[in-house]
């Protein structure tokens, strides 16, 4: 047993190694997680991104989960995303808010009309400010909030149909969406 | 060539300072906000601090910061304002608390146990030493 030792040390540290390169192929290493889940979202009033006129501010999306999705015309990951949305948006039993992020409003509209407004509404949030209260360092990331204004789900990084039907659908579910447990 | 390299070397320099210059009222804030943004991480390009990184949010970020201490806000409190958006991570020195002791203390406790582990050895040894001596065996 004692001549042992030493090999089973080192079995230990090979494990600790392995462990350390599972890890890092099973993980998203830039991901930060949010402080924000599971408290209240923070306050905006950001103009429609159609209408600059009207504007939308947290407490009128209150009594309805919805999901805060971020992005922008100049950012070619929510170019991959935007499929996605366009395909499983109007299906997942909440409303799909848009948030332009840093983004011209011109350059916002031509995008969306090029690929398709899977959007029930959509505010620019053009200087960022917005963003950065909501924690944003890389769109797109999206953000489910429950009826009563709070956090419950951040996804940083694209909405894949695999993270659709395996994160997204039981969180909205579980928020009360019109396709998990109706709240009257 | 050596008006090229002066050429080169001159870009580089306006490059270096063409990092959104900032209204500074005097030299004092100028340091203050230097160091404070030394201390924060850009979140895009994760290895770089706020103040070196070109990314689009870190100048917000860095406006921002700038904004909070005109308001008058105190280094902690700006940081308290960072970290309830971007959690811990956005510090280069994360906070003492429950969940950073192994970051913290794990590198000194693995020292002590090693040092542990030397000294036990090498007590044994040279009890064996002294045993093989005065048993004169060789």
């Amino acid at each position: 047993m004692k001549r042992l030792l030493p090999f089973l040390v080192f079995v230990a540290l090979c494990g600790l190694l392995g462990f350390g390169i599972w890890w890092n192929t099973h993980h998203e290493t830039n991901e930060v997680p949010s402080p924000l889940i599971g408290k209240t979202a923070p306050e905006f009033t950001l103009p429609l991104l159609y209408e600059p006129q009207k504007s939308l501010s947290r407490k009128e999306l209150l009594g309805q989960p919805y999901l805060l999705n971020v992005f922008g015309s100049w950012c070619p990951t929510c170019q991959d995303e935007h499929p996605f949305l366009m395909r499983e948006g109007k299906t997942l039993g909440v409303r799909l808010i848009g948030l332009d992020w840093k983004d011209q409003p011109d350059a916002a509209k031509r995008w969306l009309q090029q690929f398709g407004n899977p959007y029930e509404t959509i505010i620019a949030d053009e200087n960022g400010h917005a963003g950065i209260d909501f924690g944003v360092y890389g769109a797109p990331e999206t953000f489910l909030i429950d009826a009563q204004g709070i956090i419950r789900y951040k996804r940083i990084g694209v909405l894949t149909p695999e993270v659709i039907a395996t994160e997204l659908k039981p969180q909205i579910a579980a928020v009360g969406g019109t396709h998990g447990v109706m709240s009257p | 060539m050596r008006q090229l390299i002066g050429a080169l070397l001159i870009g580089l320099a306006s490059h270096a300072f063409a990092i959104d210059p900032l209204p500074f009222k005097d030299r004092a804030e100028e340091v203050r906000f230097q160091h404070l943004a030394k201390e924060l991480r850009c979140l895009v390009c994760q290895n770089q601090d706020l103040a070196d990184s070109e990314a689009d949010l870190a100048k917000d970020l860095r406006k921002q910061v700038f904004d909070l201490m005109r308001e008058g806000k105190s280094d902690a409190e700006i940081k308290t304002y960072l970290v309830s958006r971007y959690n811990d991570f956005v510090l280069y020195d994360p906070p003492v608390k429950a969940g950073t002791w192994l970051l913290w203390f794990g590198p000194g406790a693995l020292v002590l146990v090693g040092a542990g582990a030397l000294v036990a050895i090498l007590r044994k040894r040279s009890r064996q030493v002294a045993q093989v001596e005065s048993e004169e065996d060789w």
